[in-house]
C-alpha cells in the first residue's frame, strides 16, 4: 500500500504542511488522520486530506449508521419471476432496481438536502432535486416522477415562511424546468424543525432490465470523460458541510451551497440516455454529486476492481486558477463521469457535441487499484481506492435510552387530569384542526409544482397517494407513491414511531389501490455522537426494519441525514419513508373523496381510542406527550388485505386512511373533493370512553370508506369474514352540512365553512400583500 | 395530415404534444430538432412547451434565433399552419408571428392547475361551434400574464384574434386573455395545455377538440371524426 512521498508542489498552498488544526478543520478525529496516515504510508497532501474528509464524512461513508442498515431487508422474499425482484440492492449503486414485470423496472431513491436548504433555502432545495435525479438517470432510467418530504417549523414565524416560500420556489424552479413532474408530498410543520427544515427529494424512473447501468470502472485502458457543466468553487465541501451542527455561523458558510441549473440538466438527461442507448458504448457512469469529482472517481475505480488516473489540466473550468484542492473537491452541480469503450470516443464527444455539452477526456482506468491525480504534470494525490470507500472506518456509537421517554410513555389523559371535550369545544376543535397546516391543503404548495408535465399523472396531489400512468414502449402500467413520517410519534416512541411511518404509507398506497412493491428511506436524526440521539436512531431502523420485513417491502435505498440539529436543539427524529405500490388495473385506482349522496360510510379497524401524540393534544393543548399509538401489525395486515381485496372486486368507491387530526379530519377531507357533499354520521353506537380520543384520537390501522348502499352487506359480511372490524357509520348526503350524532349529543358543521379553513389556511399564512 | 413538433433544447412537453396528436388523433407524427433548416413535409408545426434554453433571459427569447425558425417563418408566410403550446406561445411572440408578449405572473409564482376557459368566435376553425362555449384545459407556468399595447389589443378584439379567455384568472394577464391568433389566421398560440388534456385519465379531453380545431383550418373534414 505505501508509496513514494509526492513531489513537492510549486503552489505554496497545496505545499503546506498538515497541522493538527488543519485536521480538525477537515472535520477529523486525530484517530482518523492517523488511519490516512497509514493508508498512505505517509503524510498526505493538502488535496489528500480533503479528499479523505469528504469520502469519510457521515454523508459520503455512513461511518455511523453502516452496521444498523445492515438490518434492512433488501430482498422481495415473495418475488416471483414476473414480479418484484430486486434488481439491484440498496447500497449497491446509486439507486436501487425493482422488477415491474415485462422486461421493465423501475429505480427510485430519496435523498436529503437539509443543510443547504436552512442556509439557503432556494438553491439548497433546488439542487436537492438536481441530485437526485441524477441518482435515477446515471441508473439508465429516465426520470418520471419527483415527490418530496418537507419538515419546518411552525407556519407563524417570518423565519419558517421565508423558508417555506425559498423551498417550494426551489423545488418549482428546478423540477418544473426539467420537466419531471412533482407528483406528491407530505409536509409537517413543527417547532423541532424551527432553524433545522427538513427537504428530502425522491426521483423514480423507468427502465428495461437491459438498459440498466452500474457505476464500475472497468477495463484496463478505457477513457474516462467528464461531461456536463464545467467545474467552479461553488460548494466546496459540501458533504463534510451536511455533516456538522447547524451554528449561527452556517449563514457564512454559504460557499458550501451550490448553485443549480435546471436547463443544464435536462440537456444532460438527455445526452446521457442517449449516449446509453447506444450498444456498448459505455462501460460505467455515476454522477458527481456529494464530493463531485472525488467520489465519483473513488467509487468508480472501487466498484471495478479497478484504478483511474485523472489530469486535472483537462477538466473544464469555470473560474481561473482553481487549484487541485478545489477541483476535487467542488461539488458544482449537472456533471457526470462516464467511462467509455476503448476506441469509440468519438461516439461520446458526437452526442454531445449536439446537445452542445463539455465532454472532456479526463482520464483513463488503470489497474493498479488506486485514485491517481495529476494537475499542471505533478501528482498531487495517489491514494488506494478502497482506503477511500469500503476501508473506510466504521463505529458502533454509544446509545442511551433519552430520559425524557420515562415522563412522556407514562402520560395518559386520565391519569393528567385531562379534561375531555364538551359539544362546544368538539365543534371548535374539527376547523382549528384542519386549519393545521400540517393537516390544512397543501395547494399553495403542489400548484407551484408542474405536477402534470409527461402527462401520465392519473390522481393529482392531495389524495392518499400520488398515481401515475407509465408509458412503457408500447404497453402502460400504473404506480402508486406515498412518503410519511410522523416525527412526533417518533419522539414519543422511536421504534413504533418508525414502524407507524411505514405502515401508515402502506395504508395510502392500499387505500389507493395498490399492491406495495419496494421502500425508500431518509433518516433525518440528530448528532450522532449524543448517545440520545443514536439510541433514536437505532430504535427507528429496527422499527422500519421489523415493518418491512412483516410486509415483505424491501429497503432499496436510501439517505442517511445525521446532525439535524440547530442552537434550540435536535429536530425530532424523522425516518421518512416512500414506498412505491403497483397498481395491477387501471379500474382499481381510488381516490380519498367521497363520490355521490346515498354512498355508506365504512369505518374499519374499530373506533379510535388513544390521544398520545396527536395533533390534538398539540394544537388543544399545548402537549406533545403520551405514548406513540400502538400497532398491531397482524391487524394491520387483515385491514390492508381485505380493503385491497374489496377494491379490486369493485366494492370501494373511495377510501382514506385516518391520520393526523383522527376521525372527524378523515370524514372531513373526504368531503373536500370535486363534489359538493355533506355527511350524516352517528356515532353514539361506538365504544368510546372519551370523545376527544373518538373523534381527534390517532389510533392506528384505521380506514374510512364510502360503498354504494346495495354493495353494503356484502362488503360488512366479507369484513366479519376477514376479522377486520367494520362499523357502518352513516352516509354521505348532498347538503352541505356535516351531522354527526355522538353519546353527548349532536354535533353539526357546514362543509363549505371547514372546507375554507382546510383550504385557504397556508394561502392566508404565505399571503404577500398586493399581489393577485 | 402530417404534423412536425418542434424541440429545443429545453423544451420539455415535446412528447405531450407528440402524444395528443399521435395518440390521442392517431395521425403521423414527428419531431424536427432545432438545428434543422427544413421543416419537411408538415401541415402543422407544434411548437410545445417547455423552458427552451432555461428560459433564463426572457421566454422563447433565445429559441427564436434557432436556425429552424427561419423555415418556421417561412412556413407562416406561406399559409402553414401552426400552433405554440405554452413556451411555444411565448417563443411565436417573441419572434413576432404573434402579437403581444408574456410575463411573470401577477402572483410571482408558477401556477399548475386546470382552468375554465371561455371560447371565443375567432374566425372559420377555432370558434364555439368547434369547440362549445366552455372548455377546460390545465396550465403551467411562471410567465403567463398577456401583455400587449392599447392599440394592439384593439385590434386584437375587432378581428377577433382572441381565442380563449380564462373564467377566473390565474396570471393577471390582461383581457383575461388566454389563447390569441394572428391576423391571417393561421397561427395559434395558447398557454393552457390541450397535449395534457386526451387521455381517459385527464381532467378533461378537450385537448383533442383543440388540436381538431387548429386542423379543421386546412382540413374541415376533422371535425365530423369520431373521437
Amino acid at each position: 500500500m505505501n508509496r513514494a512521498p509526492l513531489p513537492p508542489n510549486p503552489d505554496p498552498v497545496l505545499n503546506q504542511p498538515i497541522t493538527p488544526e488543519l485536521v480538525r478543520k477537515h472535520g477529523l478525529l486525530p484517530e482518523e488522520y492517523e488511519l490516512v496516515r497509514r493508508h498512505l504510508g505517509g503524510e498526505p497532501t493538502l488535496t489528500e486530506l480533503g479528499i479523505f474528509s469528504v469520502m469519510w464524512s457521515e454523508h459520503c461513508s455512513y461511518k455511523n449508521t453502516r452496521p444498523l442498515l445492515k438490518g434492512f431487508p433488501t430482498e422481495k422474499v415473495g418475488a416471483t419471476e414476473a414480479f418484484g425482484r430486486v434488481l439491484v440492492k440498496a447500497g449497491e449503486e446509486n439507486a436501487g432496481i425493482i422488477d415491474i414485470g415485462d422486461g421493465w423496472a423501475i429505480a427510485f431513491k430519496i435523498e436529503s438536502h437539509n443543510h443547504p436548504s436552512a442556509v439557503e433555502p432556494f438553491e439548497g432545495a433546488a439542487t436537492g432535486v438536481g441530485g437526485i435525479i441524477r441518482d435515477i438517470f446515471t441508473m439508465g432510467a429516465r426520470p418520471v416522477l419527483l415527490t418530496n418530504s418537507l419538515r419546518f417549523g411552525e407556519l407563524d414565524s417570518p423565519a419558517t415562511k421565508r423558508l417555506l416560500r425559498g423551498v417550494v420556489a426551489g423545488i418549482s424552479h428546478y423540477g418544473n424546468c426539467v420537466g419531471v413532474p412533482t407528483v406528491g408530498g407530505d409536509v409537517y410543520f413543527d417547532r423541532s424543525y424551527e432553524g433545522n427544515p427538513l427537504v428530502n427529494a425522491l426521483c423514480l424512473g423507468t427502465l428495461r432490465h437491459d438498459q440498466i447501468r452500474r457505476g464500475k470502472a472497468t477495463g484496463l485502458g478505457n477513457p474516462v470523460y467528464y461531461v456536463g457543466a464545467a467545474t467552479g468553487r461553488d460548494g466546496l465541501g459540501g458533504a463534510a458541510f451536511a455533516s456538522k451542527e447547524l451554528s449561527a455561523e452556517s449563514a457564512s458558510d454559504r460557499p458550501a451551497v451550490q448553485k443549480g441549473d435546471p436547463f443544464m440538466e435536462k440537456l444532460l438527461i438527455e445526452a446521457c440516455l442517449e449516449m446509453m442507448a447506444v450498444p456498448g458504448l459505455v462501460v460505467g457512469i455515476q454522477d458527481m454529486g456529494a464530493a463531485g469529482l472525488t467520489c465519483s472517481t473513488c467509487e468508480t475505480a472501487s466498484r471495478g476492481g479497478s484504478g483511474i488516473e485523472i489530469e486535472l489540466d483537462r477538466v473544464p473550468q469555470r473560474e481561473e486558477g482553481m487549484n487541485s484542492y478545489e477541483i476535487m473537491l467542488s461539488e458544482s452541480q449537472e456533471r457526470m463521469l462516464v467511462i467509455v469503450q476503448k476506441g469509440r470516443e468519438r461516439e461520446i464527444e458526437e452526442v454531445f457535441a449536439k446537445w452542445d455539452l463539455h465532454a472532456a477526456h479526463v482520464g483513463t482506468v488503470t489497474d493498479t487499484g488506486r485514485m491517481l491525480v495529476r494537475q499542471h504534470g505533478v501528482v498531487v494525490a495517489d491514494i488506494p481506492a478502497s482506503a477511500l470507500t469500503d476501508d473506510a472506518p466504521v463505529y458502533q456509537r454509544e446509545s442511551r435510552r433519552p430520559a425524557y421517554l420515562d415522563e412522556t410513555s407514562r402520560w395518559t389523559p386520565e391519569g393528567s387530569g385531562l379534561a375531555d371535550l364538551d359539544l362546544a369545544g368538539a365543534a371548535a376543535a374539527l376547523p382549528r384542526l384542519l386549519s393545521h397546516p400540517t393537516i390544512a391543503s397543501k395547494r399553495w404548495i403542489y400548484r407551484q409544482y408542474d405536477h402534470m408535465v409527461q402527462h401520465g399523472t392519473v390522481v393529482l396531489p392531495g389524495s392518499d397517494a400520488g398515481v401515475v400512468r407509465l408509458r412503457l414502449g408500447s404497453a402502460e402500467k400504473f404506480i402508486a407513491i406515498s412518503n410519511d413520517c410522523n416525527g412526533r410519534y417518533c419522539y414519543l416512541n422511536p421504534r413504533r414511531g418508525a414502524t407507524i411511518a411505514m405502515v401508515e404509507c402502506l395504508r395510502n398506497l392500499v387505500c389507493a389501490g395498490a399492491t406495495p412493491l419496494a421502500m425508500t428511506d431518509n433518516l433525518n436524526f440528530g448528532n450522532p455522537y449524543k448517545p440520545e440521539a443514536f439510541y433514536q436512531l437505532k430504535e427507528c431502523v429496527a422499527g422500519l426494519a421489523e415493518a418491512c420485513r412483516f410486509f415483505d417491502v424491501p429497503v432499496v435505498g436510501g439517505n442517511v441525514s445525521l446532525y439535524n440539529e440547530s442552537p434550540e436543539g435536535a429536530i425530532d427524529p424523522t425516518p421518512t419513508v416512500s414506498v412505491v405500490g403497483f397498481i395491477e388495473e387501471e379500474a382499481h385506482i381510488t381516490r380519498q373523496f367521497a363520490r355521490e349522496a346515498g354512498e355508506r360510510l365504512v369505518l374499519l379497524g374499530g373506533a379510535p381510542s388513544e390521544l398520545g401524540g396527536s395533533q390534538f393534544l398539540g394544537l388543544i393543548h399545548g402537549m406533545k406527550t403520551g405514548d406513540a399509538p400502538g400497532v398491531d401489525l397482524g391487524a394491520e395486515g387483515r385491514l390492508q388485505g381485505f380493503l385491497l381485496g374489496q377494491i379490486r372486486v369493485g366494492r370501494v368507491r373511495a377510501a382514506h386512511d385516518l391520520s393526523e387530526g383522527g376521525l372527524m379530519v378523515a370524514l372531513s377531507e373526504m368531503l373536500f373533493g370535486p363534489e359538493r357533499l355533506g355527511a350524516a354520521v352517528d356515532l353514539s353506537g361506538l365504544p368510546a370512553p372519551r370523545l376527544d380520543a373518538l373523534l381527534f384520537g390517532e389510533s392506528q390501522g384505521r380506514v374510512l370508506v364510502s360503498v354504494s348502499p346495495a354493495e353494503l352487506p356484502a362488503f360488512i359480511a366479507a369484513a366479519g369474514a376477514a376479522r377486520v372490524p367494520a362499523d357502518d357509520i352513516g352516509r354521505v348526503s348532498a347538503a352541505d352540512a356535516l351531522t354527526v350524532k355522538t353519546a353527548l349529543g349532536p354535533l353539526e358543521w357546514s362543509v363549505p365553512g371547514l372546507r375554507t379553513a382546510w383550504d385557504t389556511s397556508i394561502e392566508r399564512a404565505m399571503k404577500r400583500p398586493g399581489l393577485g | 395530415m402530417k404534423i412536425a413538433v418542434l424541440q429545443f433544447p429545453g423544451s420539455n412537453c415535446d412528447l405531450d404534444a407528440f402524444h395528443l396528436f399521435a395518440t390521442g388523433l392517431g395521425l403521423p407524427t414527428r419531431f424536427v430538432w432545432h438545428k434543422e433548416t427544413r421543416l419537411g413535409e408538415a401541415d402543422l408545426v407544434v411548437v410545445p412547451g417547455g423552458f427552451s434554453y432555461g428560459d433564463y433571459l426572457r421566454c422563447g427569447a433565445i429559441a427564436r434565433f434557432s436556425p429552424v425558425m427561419g423555415a418556421v417563418r417561412d412556413h407562416a408566410e406561406k399559409g402553414g399552419v401552426i400552433l405554440g403550446i405554452c413556451n411555444g406561445f411565448q417563443i411565436l411572440c417573441e419572434a413576432g408571428l404573434l402579437p403581444g408578449a408574456l410575463i411573470r405572473n401577477s402572483s410571482l409564482e408558477f401556477r399548475c392547475v386546470t382552468c375554465d376557459l371561455a371560447v371565443e368566435d375567432a374566425g372559420p376553425a377555432f370558434n364555439t361551434r368547434s369547440l362549445g362555449r366552455r372548455i377546460r384545459l390545465p396550465i403551467a407556468h411562471g410567465e403567463g400574464n398577456y401583455r400587449i399595447d392599447a392599440a394592439g389589443r384593439e385590434s386584437l378584439e375587432t378581428n377577433h384574434q382572441v381565442l380563449l379567455r380564462y373564467v377566473d384568472n390565474p396570471n393577471g394577464s390582461q383581457g383575461s386573455i388566454a389563447g390569441v391568433r394572428n391576423e391571417e389566421g393561421n397561427v395559434f398560440g395558447m398557454m393552457p395545455h390541450p397535449d395534457r388534456a386526451f387521455e381517459r385519465f385527464h381532467p378533461s379531453r378537450d385537448g383533442i377538440a383543440v388540436a381538431r380545431a387548429v386542423l379543421s383550418l386546412r382540413f374541415p373534414e376533422i371535425l365530423k371524426m369520431s373521437a
